[in-house]
């Protein structure tokens, strides 16, 4: 029961969805466009950056809109926030401990 | 005194009546008996959702499984003190019904190493984790907070089940060809693909079954403590056995699903011949592998250790809340700084995830991620030592009740702090670098968890038993067991601080009788004559340490139907919730749902007629 | 006995049991995901320079997929909308639209897995490579559509060469060092891009019979507690956009670099 996101008739919910819909479908688009374009250097590493940021766009409506996390509680906020930090500290602390190696390594 | 203990919140006559019969007239095994139609055989107790029932299989399957590896350990220290002689008595037991691995009674090195490996599996994920979270806070914890059952009680039943096929699935891995997983209980990379034996392809199933287990008790702790708290508990009324299960779920939840991870891409590893944890080039034994390669077997490291430092968190937190309610309860005075052990296990938790790679430091670290490791390693000494600190003063100025949970308890404190200050010299990587793979590592995590935990484990037993059972367990044969255990305990693991100290390597099958055999010219310091006989005196303690088991195990089971019945709810005159139930706690527990006016440890309040004044209890002055 | 806090949210949290309890499971599933992704990460940062494929999977599939699951997403909270305002023909509606988009997805996906399956690299006796997808083969000779390269590396970044004629190959047995089809064991590419994905598979099963049930038999509780009903949809939701959620960086991540 969760007050706090009524959908008071489903003709305007249905409406929003739409958008949201549209929305993904032009992010997805802008992605497939990030990827196959020429404007982006002839590297990988501006093209992931590019691509990845509009996939956090993507999960951001996904997240925000439909999962209703922009009107969640506290509660859930706290679990969230420490889940993606500690999320954050397994990949960069391992990524980092990859990359720092003693000097005179050869192979790992 | 006994007589008219205050049981039930006096404002509430029907609960009073409710229980008074219960604890006089009823046996031991009727967990669940107030359903209004009586369920069957099955439903009571194979397939209950009751929290109390799970509890206690848990705390059965658990006591078990730790039984057997003990005994799998007695097998491998006759090994390592007398290598190559066969086992006496078992051998024969063993060879029937191992085979070849076990030819003529010996322990073959391929033993050896399915016995370490599944001694160090079976004591941590299917003896102490279920044992002290799922065994104790189930049983427990709902009762604490004041709720009629866990949150999914369905979700619980499931949770143990499959818990119990994780451990079957290990348990068959004995018997096929080849043997068990033979890698260490730590299933390093790429020496677990290596290892001619599907042992470890069952090693992987069985943990993503027992680490399914653990998430859904974990989500299932979380919310129970969350949401079923009883009208008045406030996070700052709950007894710090709670908080500590709290921190553990927590621990479990978000630490355990990176090994999940790892553990289906050594599946992969195992099953697909993928080469997630196996570099280009890779050797085995001659010939380069039919492998791709391109994998990182450090990469198995991190995702390990990223389950197993929180691991030794989520071994030492609930005992640790168990020696605060017992200490608390035995001193009958409030713990010492309540606040600050909250806070304290708060912090644990947090750090414990950010501590992982000082299992690590041999691996060809840099400077920089060495350091860092180094830093929050000597920083979450801090906490755990801010938690010893308040017990210990706990115990000041109390009068205390010298009882055998209370002995277990005292044990506790002066065993973890051996096992907590020795693991300073392992978190800082230069002598680290020495002590690595020694028996000084075996030793030190062996203070934290066995004459720590396990001792806090067998005091929640004693504790918690009256409640479970309506009757207690001997006191003698109690106090034998501790002083028993307590002596051979320290008389096993103290003399490996000297052997590891010397240098003597971990996981050899012969107890290193060829390292120290080697008389290699030039070389100064073999092991000598000495630290190698200490093998043999800790042969004899190990089964001395196992004698002083026979105790408790009959006292146990004999207790259930012959122990001296408790006259009233609460034998230990203890003030939080779980001591306010009918005994033993019938289906949904409470009469009548408990408000909550105090804080969980109102011992000896001045003015009070009592020396302890419930949680739920009105009236009183100094509610707060 | 009675649980509190099944249906109603408990007033200091503001939130129903099942739905924290999902919001902790998601918590897990992060750190699930998290952990392949790190491992996904640092296999690519880790491979030999040139060796790391591009283009191996084909965007329009994926894409198609990633359309599918968001219109998915969109009808399961529609679902849940029409369960909120107890309007149960369009509940069934949505989510009937639900499982088919779900079931559409995977029979994709298993197209994707069968193309590897009979993707086949061959390395031949003089030093050159056949790759390509089998079209026949019996004990004298192998019969791909593909093409034959000088070099290993040249299979391995598809995007960089504009200009790939395909073929048909026919090879000796006897000219065969190794053949090797694009399974997981091919390399630490199709090893992890068959986890990634096989894993997100499990998920949309898992979610579909999830979703089925509650959409089958599982409806009649409409009738005796349609606000325990309605949480269920609520919560499976939350379920199924965090599947989608994984896809939309498993999408990008696979496909598009």
């Amino acid at each position: 029961m969760s007050e706090s996101e009524q959908p008071v008739d489903l003709k305007s919910y249905i409406r929003l969805c739409a958008v949201i819909f549209l929305v993904v479908l032009c992010t997805t688009s802008a992605m497939i466009a990030a990827s196959f374009s020429d404007h982006l250097g002839s590297g990988w590493t501006g093209r992931v950056t590019v691509i990845l940021g509009i996939a956090v766009i993507n999960a951001f409506l996904v997240a925000g809109y439909l999962m209703h996390l922009l009107s969640e509680k506290k509660l859930v906020y706290t679990v969230l926030c420490f889940t993606v930090f500690f999320f954050i500290g397994l990949m960069g602390l391992t990524l980092w401990a990859m990359g720092n190696f003693p000097v005179g390594t050869i192979n790992h | 005194m006994q007589s008219n203990v205050q049981q039930f919140p006096p404002n509430r006559p029907e609960a009073a009546e409710a229980h008074s019969d219960h604890g006089h007239d009823h046996g031991h095994d009727d967990h669940g008996h107030h359903e209004h139609h009586e369920p069957g055989f099955w439903s009571k107790y194979i397939f209950s959702t009751d929290h109390k029932v799970i509890g206690i299989q848990y705390g059965l399957v658990s006591l078990s499984f730790m039984l057997f590896g003990f005994f799998l350990m007695v097998m491998m220290r006759w090994q390592i003190a007398h290598p190559g002689v066969p086992v006496p008595v078992i051998g024969p037991v063993l060879a029937a019904l191992l085979g070849q691995p076990a030819a003529h009674g010996i322990i073959s090195p391929e033993l050896y190493n399915s016995f370490g490996a599944m001694h160090g599996t079976i004591m941590v994920f299917l003896g102490v984790v279920p044992l002290a979270f799922a065994a104790f806070g189930n049983y427990v914890v709902p009762l604490m907070i004041g709720a009629p059952d866990m949150t999914f009680p369905r979700i619980n039943m499931a949770s143990f089940h499959a818990f119990f096929l994780g451990g079957l699935v290990m348990l068959v891995s004995f018997f096929i060809p080849g043997g068990a997983a033979q890698a260490g209980w730590t299933s390093y990379s790429p020496l677990a693909s290596t290892i001619p034996t599907d042992g470890q392809a069952f090693w992987l199933v069985g943990m993503v079954l027992l680490i399914t287990s653990s998430l859904l008790g974990a989500v299932n702790f979380i919310a129970t403590i969350i949401q079923l708290r009883t009208p008045g508990m406030t996070w700052m009324r709950l007894p710090f056995f709670v908080w500590a299960q709290f921190v553990t779920a927590f621990l479990l939840l978000l630490a355990f699903p990176p090994l999940e991870a790892a553990g289906l891409l050594q599946l992969m590893d195992n099953v697909a011949h993928t080469s997630f944890f196996l570099p280009t080039g890779l050797a085995v034994s001659g010939p380069v592998g039919q492998v791709s390669g391109g994998g990182s077997p450090l990469l198995w490291q991190h995702l390990f250790w990223f389950l197993g430092h929180p691991e030794v968190y989520v071994l030492i937190l609930p005992a640790m809340g168990i020696v605060a309610e017992i200490i608390a309860n035995n001193t009958r005075k409030p713990i010492w700084g309540y606040k600050s052990l909250v806070y304290a296990a708060l912090v644990v938790g947090f750090l414990s995830f950010i501590v992982w790679a000082h299992h690590m430091y041999l691996t060809g670290m840099g400077q920089g991620i060495a350091t860092f490791f180094q830093a929050t390693t000597m920083i979450i000494s801090i906490p755990s030592v801010v938690i010893l600190t308040c017990m210990f003063l706990s115990l000041w100025g109390g009068s205390i009740r010298i009882n055998t949970p209370m002995l277990f308890a005292l044990g506790f404190l002066p065993m973890f702090g051996i096992g907590g200050l020795t693991g300073l010299p392992l978190g800082l990587a230069a002598s680290d670098l020495y002590l690595h793979d020694t028996y000084y590592v075996i030793a030190h995590f062996h203070y934290v968890v066995a004459p720590g935990t396990i001792f806090a484990l067998f005091a929640g037993v004693y504790f918690w038993f009256p409640k479970m059972t309506g009757r207690r367990m001997s006191e003698f044969w109690g106090r034998v067991h501790f002083w028993c255990s307590f002596t051979f305990m320290n008389l096993v693991f103290m003399p490996m601080f000297a052997q590891g100290i010397k240098g003597m390597l971990r996981r050899m099958s012969d107890g290193g009788v060829n390292y120290s055999a080697a008389k290699v010219p030039g070389v100064i310091d073999t092991l000598p004559g000495t630290v190698m006989e200490l093998n043999t005196w800790i042969l004899w303690a190990a089964v001395g340490l196992g004698i002083a088991q026979i105790p408790f195990i009959i006292n146990l089971f004999w207790s259930i139907s012959h122990g001296e019945k408790v006259k009233s709810d609460n034998p230990w005159h203890a003030t939080t919730l779980d001591w306010q139930t009918p005994t033993p706690p019938p289906h949904g527990n409470f009469a009548h749902e408990p408000h909550v006016v105090r804080g969980p440890y109102d011992y000896s309040l001045p003015g009070e007629a009592n020396d302890y004044t419930p949680q739920s209890e009105t009236g009183g002055k100094s509610a707060h | 006995m009675e649980i509190p806090y099944t249906v109603k949210n408990r007033p200091d949290t503001g939130i129903y049991n099942a739905k924290l309890g999902v919001w902790l499971f998601l918590a897990s599933e992060v750190m699930l995901f998290g952990g392949l992704f790190s491992a996904y990460v640092l296999l690519r940062v880790g491979a030999q320079p040139g060796h790391w494929p591009h283009g191996w999977l084909d965007v329009r599939f994926g894409t198609v997929n990633t359309i599918l699951l968001a219109l998915s997403a969109i009808t399961t909270l529609l679902a849940w909308a029409a369960c909120k305002v107890r309007e149960f023909g369009k509940f069934k509606f949505f989510h009937g639209c639900t499982i088919l988009l779900a079931l559409t997805f995977l029979g994709i996906k298993s197209y994707e897995y069968h193309d590897k399956w009979i993707h086949y690299e061959i390395q031949l006796k003089d030093g050159t490579f056949a790759d390509g997808h089998l079209e026949e083969q019996d004990d004298k000779q192998v019969v791909l559509h593909g093409r034959i390269v000088k070099d290993e590396k040249d299979l391995y970044d598809l995007r960089a060469q504009k200009d790939i004629q395909l073929g048909e190959v026919k090879i000796d047995r006897a000219n065969i060092v190794k053949m090797q089809n694009y399974g997981p064991w091919h390399n630490t590419f199709t090893a992890i891009y068959f986890t990634l994905t096989g894993l997100h598979a499990l998920h949309i099963l898992g979610g579909t019979l999830v979703i089925f049930y509650l959409w089958g038999p599982g409806s009649k509780m409409y009738k005796t507690d349609p606000e325990r009903f309605t949480n269920r949809i609520e919560v499976s939701g939350l379920f199924w956009h965090f599947v989608d959620l994984v896809w939309i960086f498993l999408f990008p991540v696979l496909y598009l670099t």
